[in-house]
This record gives structure tokens, C-alpha cells and sequence, in this order.
């Protein structure tokens, strides 16, 4: 690869990008002492102090615990409805499609401020308060549409004609769909597990709105020690990092397919 | 593709259609049904008509967060959507480098939004934040907790931060899809590298940069989370912005008519656009097939 100016510009946006990363990560392998105390761009006595913390408190692991719970449940419903949906939009006309695929995206635009005490209410109403079901079927809001928009991208990339050569075949829809359609989208699979995985994690209104203590999420973890017990930096910045390494992980996952994602599967 | 017709494939939509329906009809009648009544208690509500809309029109303090609002949302989209061009014509095509920066550039997006507000509040803090920090040694009056153009400033800034990989990621994949034949043909007519842009990438990445606009509209049209995290909405309400608005009205106060009216106002304005998106979306997919 040859260096050319262009590079430049790439090198000092990524380190913009890290910059804050490294610090956030930078504090929290500091003592509260050192972080007051001086300015040291690495750390003097690097510590796991702050993550032992953390790992060793059920107050802060069972939040962690309590995100994976019910991100992981909403993967799997978003995924599971919008799969058969999202072949129907991408196959079939029927009647009020177009409509019904605008009313699908308008609840993606829904501001979740607006749906914050509605839901509050409705979830207590049916006993959900304070569960990962709850939080889970919320987060359905936003992100089953999306599930269906991306994969509708995806399958229509894909020809008819292997459709219709399986039913020739004599193929009835279920046996072709799972075991011909979704072994080919799986790419699409993946990267739609990937969003829903990503807009569930990174979301805090709602989860915090509909929990209390049972299934009390990360993100809720956190602002609340914030407010209430001083300012402990070291133990946050863990907590921050913490928060990201899932998300590290799964990237490392779906990189090749990463942008195409982005474009909703349709470049 | 031309599409069969057939009604069946309504049943493989009905349980999408179930599970949204349950998360948006039901609350967003709720709503309604706040908007047009004044609650006291569970037997105490009278019907007030269109009352709360009117009192939500009149509100001078929500008229200036909706400015303060639009005027954020325009500078969100005028620094990220050129900025995440300029950053996608950089990218390289092939090898490690490719993987490399994907991982790189998605960071950002896959980390709580409560933690980019907590990343940048201790980032921008002068005693313990390298970014305050170094901004104060070189002699800039710098404090986001006191200034609210600081404040200002770092809200946006954070934004950038945040979200301009996805509106690098959308113009990468619209550039990916370049046959190579394009920029050969180019090479051999000796366009330039303006004219390679003007008439062979930017019209390329068309499509993806409509979704990219309109993804950062809606989004930093209800940006909530991470002012709330970084400033509170402060200094004074330099930093207040409609959904934080709309959350103080209606948890903090418990105006519950009013912030629904607000609410039902504040939907509107995000379903018009989305309207005119997805118009504009299905048109520019139809030319392309034709």
C-alpha cells in the first residue's frame, strides 16, 4: 500500500476517535489518588483495582448480567418476526404493503421519549415492571422494524428463480426456507442480529424507565452511582470500558459486512 | 424485481404486526387520551379538549428549545455529512487496512450512549480530562460546565464523535459498489480527480447518502441520552433540547397533558419528514430499476 496524503487525513480522524477511548481506559487502570491528583498520560501504578471492584460486586456484575439477558432476548424475537416478514415484503404484493412498511419505519422514528411513561404504564399494568421481557419486547419498538428493513435489503438481492426451482422441486415453504433461503442470507442474518444487538446495548431511556432492581441494566447502573455516592472515577471509567468490549467483540464479527449493513443491504 | 400478488403473505406479517402494535398503538393511544384531558386521579379527568395543545403552541421555553433543536440538527448534518465523505474517500479499498478501520470507525456506535456522555464528560473536564486539559495550557478559556458555548460546543463535538462512522460506513458501501470498469473508463478519458467525484462516486453513493442524511436527522432530532449524561442541560438551558424537554415535563413535573400534547406535536414533526424520506427513498429506488 503506497502512503499518500489521503492517509494522513485518515490517521488523525481514528485518532480522534481513540483519543477518548485511551483516556476513558487510561483512568480507569489509575487510583482515585493518581487521577486528582496529577495529569500523566499512562499510568503511574497501573491497577486492576477499579475492575476488581466491579467483578466482585453483585450490584455492578448483575447489571451486566441483566443487559446481556435481555439484549440477547430481543435478537432472538426481532429476528424470528421479522424473518417471514421481511420475505414477504421482499416476494409478494398484498394488499396495503407499502402502508403497512411506512407505518413499520415510522415507529423507528418514534422519538422513546415520547413512549415513556405509555409504556411505564402498560407494563405495570400486566406486571412486567421490573422484568427482562419487558425491557426486551420495548426495545421490539425500534428494532423489528429495522430487522425487517435490513433483511428485506438482503433478500431482495437474492434471484427469484431459487424460489421457485425449490417448489418445482416439490419444496414445501417451511423445509425451503429453513433449510435453502436462510442458509443463503446468513451473511444478512448476521448482520441484522448485529444491529438489533447494537441498538438494544447502546439504549438507556427506556431500559432505565422499566426497571427497577431485578433487571436493572449497566447503563442504569451507572448514572444512578454517579449521582449518589460522590464521584468514584476510577470505578466508572471501569464500568465504561467494560460496557464496550462487548460491542468490541461482536464488531470483530460482522466487519466484512459491516457497511453493506449500514447501507440497510442495499448497495 | 416484479412481485407476485398474493394476500397469503400477510399471515407471514402478522406477527411482526402484533408485536409492533402492542408497543405502539397501545401507548400511543395513552396518549391521546392524556393529550385532550386533565388528570387528577385515576376517577378525577375531564375532558379539555384541544386545551393542552394550545398551551404547548403558546410555551416560550419550548419554542426556544425547538429552535435550539433545529439549529443543532442543521450543524449535526452540515459538519457529519461532508466530513464522513471525506472520510470514506480515504478509506482503502483493499487488504488488512480495510478490517482494520471497519473495526476502528464502528467503535464509537456500538458503545451505551450514556458512556459517550460519560467519555467526553471526564474528556472535557479541565482538572482530570486531557481534551480540558490541554485546551486550558494552551490558554483557552475552556469550562463546559460554566459556558454554555462550551457546552454547545462539546455537545456537538460529541455528536461527531459518535456518529460520523455511520455516515462514513453508508459511503463506503455506496463506493465498494464501483465497478472498477468506472474508474478505468475515467483514466482513460483523463478526468480529473473532481470530475471522478462529481460524476462517478457522488452519484454512486446518492442512495446511501439520502438514508445517511435522514438516519442523523431522527436521531439527533431526539438526542436525549448523552446531553442529559454530559451537562444536564445546562448551563442554564444552553443544552436543552426537545426530548429533554419533553422527559422534565413529563417525569420531573408530571404535566402529563401538556407533555403528551407535546409529545403528539413532536411525533408529527418526525413522521412528516419521515414521509417525505421514504417518498423520496422509494422514487430514487424506482428510477434505478427502470
Amino acid at each position: 500500500m503506497k502512503f499518500q496524503k489521503r492517509h494522513i487525513a485518515l490517521l488523525v480522524y481514528i485518532l480522534f476517535l481513540l483519543l477518548p477511548i485511551y483516556w476513558l481506559f487510561n483512568m480507569s487502570i489509575k487510583t482515585n489518588t493518581e487521577i486528582l491528583g496529577s495529569m500523566t498520560l499512562f499510568p503511574d501504578n497501573p491497577t486492576l483495582a477499579n475492575y476488581a471492584t466491579i467483578l466482585t460486586d453483585p450490584a455492578w456484575y448483575s447489571g451486566y448480567i441483566n443487559s446481556m439477558i435481555y439484549v440477547a432476548i430481543n435478537v432472538v424475537i426481532s429476528l424470528t418476526v421479522a424473518l417471514p416478514a421481511a420475505y414477504a415484503f421482499s416476494r409478494y404484493n398484498f394488499t396495503g404493503d407499502k402502508h403497512l412498511f411506512f407505518w413499520l419505519l415510522t415507529n423507528r422514528m418514534a422519538p422513546p421519549a415520547v413512549f415513556l411513561l405509555p409504556f411505564f404504564q402498560l407494563y405495570s399494568s400486566v406486571g412486567l415492571f421490573d422484568t427482562h421481557i419487558a425491557v426486551a419486547l420495548a426495545h421490539c419498538l425500534f428494532n423489528v422494524p429495522l430487522a425487517v428493513w435490513i433483511l428485506e435489503g438482503f433478500m431482495s438481492g437474492i434471484p427469484k428463480e431459487i424460489d421457485e426451482t425449490a417448489y418445482i422441486d416439490g419444496y414445501s415453504f417451511p423445509r425451503f426456507f429453513t433449510t435453502i433461503f436462510i442458509p443463503l442470507i446468513r451473511s444478512g442474518i448476521g448482520v441484522t442480529a448485529f444491529f438489533c444487538f447494537m441498538f438494544s446495548w447502546v439504549e438507556l431511556l427506556l431500559a432505565r424507565t422499566l426497571t427497577s432492581v431485578n433487571a436493572k441494566p449497566i447503563v442504569a447502573t451507572m448514572t444512578r452511582t454517579v449521582s449518589a455516592s460522590g464521584m468514584d472515577w476510577g470505578v466508572l471509567a471501569a464500568a465504561g470500558v467494560l460496557t464496550i468490549v462487548p460491542g468490541a467483540l461482536v464488531i470483530w464479527f460482522v466487519r466484512n459486512y459491516i457497511a453493506k449493513g449500514f447501507a440497510m443491504g442495499r448497495v | 424485481m416484479n412481485k407476485i400478488t398474493n394476500n397469503k403473505a400477510w399471515f407471514l406479517v402478522l406477527p411482526v404486526f402484533f408485536i409492533v402494535a402492542i408497543s405502539a398503538i397501545i401507548p400511543l393511544m395513552t396518549v391521546v387520551n392524556y393529550s385532550v384531558q386533565d388528570i387528577f386521579g385515576p376517577d378525577n379527568r375531564f375532558f379539555v379538549g384541544t386545551e393542552w395543545f394550545k398551551q404547548v403552541l403558546d410555551d416560550s421555553r419550548l419554542h426556544e428549545a425547538l429552535l435550539r433543536q433545529i439549529g443543532y440538527t442543521f450543524s449535526v448534518l452540515l459538519i457529519e455529512i461532508p466530513l464522513g465523505i471525506c472520510i470514506a474517500l480515504t478509506l482503502p479499498r483493499k487488504g488488512w487496512g480495510v478490517s482494520a478501520c471497519m473495526v476502528l470507525l464502528a467503535l464509537p456506535l456500538l458503545i451505551p450512549w450514556n458512556v459517550v456522555g460519560t467519555i467526553w464528560q471526564i474528556f472535557g473536564r479541565a482538572d482530570i480530562g486531557l481534551g480540558g486539559y490541554v485546551l486550558n495550557m494552551l490558554g483557552v478559556d475552556y469550562n463546559y460546565t460554566q459556558s454554555s458555548v462550551d457546552a454547545w460546543l462539546t455537545v456537538l463535538v460529541m455528536d461527531v464523535w459518535h456518529w460520523t462512522s455511520l455516515v462514513v460506513l453508508l459511503c463506503y458501501a455506496g463506493l465498494r459498489s464501483i465497478p472498477d470498469a468506472y474508474y478505468q473508463a475515467a483514466k482513460i478519458d483523463g478526468a480529473s480527480r473532481w470530475a471522478v467525484f462529481r460524476f462517478i462516486q457522488l452519484p454512486k453513493m446518492q442512495s446511501v447518502l439520502v438514508i445517511g442524511v435522514l438516519l442523523r436527522f431522527m436521531d439527533s432530532f431526539m438526542i436525549y441520552t448523552e446531553p442529559f449524561v454530559l451537562t444536564g442541560g445546562g448551563p442554564g438551558n444552553a443544552t436543552t433540547f426537545l426530548s429533554q424537554y419533553l422527559t422534565r415535563m413529563a417525569v420531573g413535573q408530571f404535566d402529563l397533558g401538556p407533555a403528551a400534547a407535546f409529545s403528539l406535536i413532536y411525533f408529527l414533526i418526525i413522521l412528516l419528514v419521515c414521509w417525505v424520506f421514504y417518498t423520496v427513498v422509494m422514487n430514487a429506488g424506482q428510477r434505478e430499476e427502470h
